[in-house]
């Protein structure tokens, strides 16, 4: 019995692991300045591509990993000091330039690099309860997934760039006049989405096919999460991805992956005509 | 009714205009005369996309709902015309076909933009969730490899695409070559007209005015989550008619037609043009598609690539589109020289000017 009820879990951990790292940047980049990123998904390619180039140079993977979220997140401020600060008063022109982005560096990737990459395998390692046996990398990705939001809440709850930062994401003029630099904050906050973006994609470089394109298998479940998570992305983000992935896991077990994409989709729909504000709003409303 | 066409929401108007249009017209229905057949297939292929530039201008341009999805209702519309025209065997049957699957395009914008609208999703939600439908879609019609996924005698073949439906045909005649173009042609005067009808007429005036405020909107008494609906289904089955045409085009269709990076054409090709204005997007996005086009043919990557620069100068440098910013110019040449005096300043692209009358 616990061998399946650890198995369950198991499952629920997998699908939210994804949905919190392939969501996490997005949220906070969302969060913090409104702008949709479109070309979150060509991060999370960076991120990958990063990391195996480094482990084929002998680098250990964990190590390559970490650089690789680090190479997203400045590449992520320097695109947010070319592109994106222009758009902070015209968040849907944001969307559309940082489409453009995605295009160019996708096709871009296409040419330079070809269609496939040498890929590194899973790291080896699986354990067994009762009569099932499970990947070590798996639970390795929910660790993760968790030491993400436990990360954003130190950063976003407990230091001064936070306590700066959410006075931004109430008030920008007022942080400003309060002599917040408020463009810098945006900078960081930028490259903190980036890096978590990258590091996605770092972290599922060695499960997956190495594709200019694979951004596009991140980019649904990212947007889906924030959708339901709503406006205030600390609080929603993290409900979001644990409604949606119980969703998600009880479709993929019965009906197959895509089933469960469709599934999510479709809840997802719902649930704008009935909390079009997000999860958030309901958990804002409960707090006061 | 001719009030309409030159209303206050569209640009060009007067007699200059419409000679132009008139001119461009009868050079379009004589060129079949002078090109050879191959041409002729190639540019009714470029028309094809056109609906879907429409569609999306009257839904962002002038109702202010940036729809990511228009290739959610060309893939729905085109897949629903190829299972349609091979199960119910070709002929004029494929006319029913074509319509029946603009019509069910129509219904799925009208289910999703009901949830959509009155859930009050707007702005860059508006945007992410069409497109994660249009997604989705995609992914799901990419692993229907299998046998088992068919509809009636219609098999989705996967990646591969859907293939073998007849193209258009009335009785034993072929719809193809000259016939296609000119078929094409009567289609996107028919829709560009009734577009400039459609955004000069009260319900039009309604719909800019949710765009410019939708409070406002509100208060004066109209339900504009109605208004807004009738625009996403309209737009919508434009992108629905693209892709039925694509279909019977090329007789294949494929999901790489709906997932990304297509889904981003059209917003390339209406925001290049200038997504206030029909006239700028049909003209701009028919220089788009024949650039594109000719670039593809040496690398697709590299017309990608191009289109996506495009986009991004279109964003940072003329935010109102570039074909509608020097159109203006050239109008506003042509007053100040007409007048020799300084030209009165066309009110900027967002908000048209009213009517002075």
């Amino acid at each position: 019995m616990s061998a399946e009820l650890f198995s369950v879990f198991y499952q629920f951990a997998d699908v939210f692991a994804f949905l919190i790292l392939s969501a996490a940047g997005l949220a906070i980049v969302f969060g913090m300045m409104g702008v949709i990123n479109m070309a979150h998904g060509e991060f999370i390619m960076c991120g990958a591509y990063v990391t195996v180039g480094l482990v084929n140079l002998g680098v250990p993977l964990p190590v390559a990993q970490i650089l690789a979220a680090v190479t997203a997140g400045l590449i992520g401020v320097v695109v947010e000091f070319l592109i994106v600060r222009r758009f902070y008063k015209r968040p849907l022109d944001s969307l559309l330039a940082t489409w453009g982005l995605s295009l160019i560096v996708t096709q871009s990737m296409l040419l330079i690099v070809g269609s496939a990459v040498r890929g590194i395998g899973t790291p080896e390692g699986s354990f067994a309860i009762g009569e099932y046996t499970f990947s070590t990398y798996r639970l390795v990705l929910f660790g993760c997934a968790v030491a993400v939001l436990v990360g954003l809440y130190i950063i976003f709850m407990k230091t001064r760039f936070g306590v700066i930062a959410r006075a931004t994401m109430q008030n920008a003029a007022m942080a400003k006049a309060l002599g917040a630099r408020t463009g810098r904050i945006y900078a960081i906050s930028f490259g903190i989405g980036t890096g978590l973006a990258g590091l996605c994609g770092a972290l599922y470089a060695p499960t997956m096919t190495l594709i200019p394109t694979m951004g596009a298998t991140f980019v649904v479940e990212s947007f889906v999460t924030v959708v339901v998570g709503g406006a205030n992305v600390l609080l929603g983000t993290a409900p979001a991805a644990v409604f949606l992935a119980m969703i998600r896991m009880a479709l993929n077990a019965s009906y197959g992956q895509i089933i469960g994409q469709i599934g999510m989709l479709f809840a997802v729909i719902l649930i704008i005509r009935v909390l079009p504000e997000g999860l958030s709003s309901v958990l804002v409303r409960r707090g006061r | 009714m001719f009030k309409l066409l030159d209303g206050p929401q569209t640009l060009g108007r007067g007699k200059i205009f419409w000679s132009c249009f008139l001119a461009v017209l009868a050079g379009a229905l004589i060129y079949p005369v002078f090109a050879d057949s191959y041409d002729v297939g190639n540019f009714s292929y470029f028309l094809i996309w056109i609906f879907m530039a429409l569609g999306l201008c009257l839904m962002w341009g002038y109702g202010g709902m940036l729809s990511f999805g228009q290739t959610f209702f060309f893939g729905i519309a085109g897949y629903g015309y190829g299972v349609l025209a091979i199960n119910m065997g070709g002929g004029t049957t494929t006319i029913a076909a074509i319509i029946l699957s603009v019509l069910i395009a129509m219904a799925a914008a009208a289910v999703l933009g009901y949830f959509m609208i009155w859930g009050g999703i707007s702005g860059i939600f508006f945007g992410i969730v069409t497109l994660s439908a249009t997604l989705v879609l995609a992914f799901f019609l990419g692993q229907t490899a299998g046998p088992e996924w068919h509809i009636g005698t219609a098999r989705l073949n996967g990646f591969n695409g859907m293939k073998g439906m007849d193209p258009l045909a009335v009785g034993d005649f072929y719809i193809e070559g000259s016939a296609l173009y000119y078929v094409m042609i009567a289609l996107i005067v028919i829709v560009y007209i009734a577009l400039r009808m459609l955004v000069n007429s009260s319900v039009g005036n309604v719909i800019v005015a949710t765009r410019e405020n939708p409070q406002r909107a509100e208060m004066l008494g109209y339900d504009v989550r109605k208004y807004q609906l009738l625009t996403f289904v309209i737009g919508s089955g434009l992108a629905g008619l693209s892709g039925a045409l694509y279909t019977s085009w090329g007789q294949f269709i494929t999901p790489s037609s709906i997932g990304l990076p297509a889904a981003a054409m059209p917003i390339v090709w209406v925001a290049f043009s200038g997504r206030s204005d029909l006239t700028a997007t049909l003209v701009g996005s028919f220089l788009l598609l024949f650039g594109f086009q000719t670039i593809t043919v040496y690398s697709q990557q590299a017309a990608l690539v191009l289109m996506g620069t495009l986009l991004l100068a279109t964003v940072m440098l003329a935010p109102q589109g570039f074909v509608l910013g020097i159109g203006k110019l050239v109008v506003d040449w042509w007053t100040r020289r007409r007048r020799r005096e300084p030209a009165p300043t066309l009110a900027d692209a967002g908000r048209l000017q009213s009517d002075e009358t």
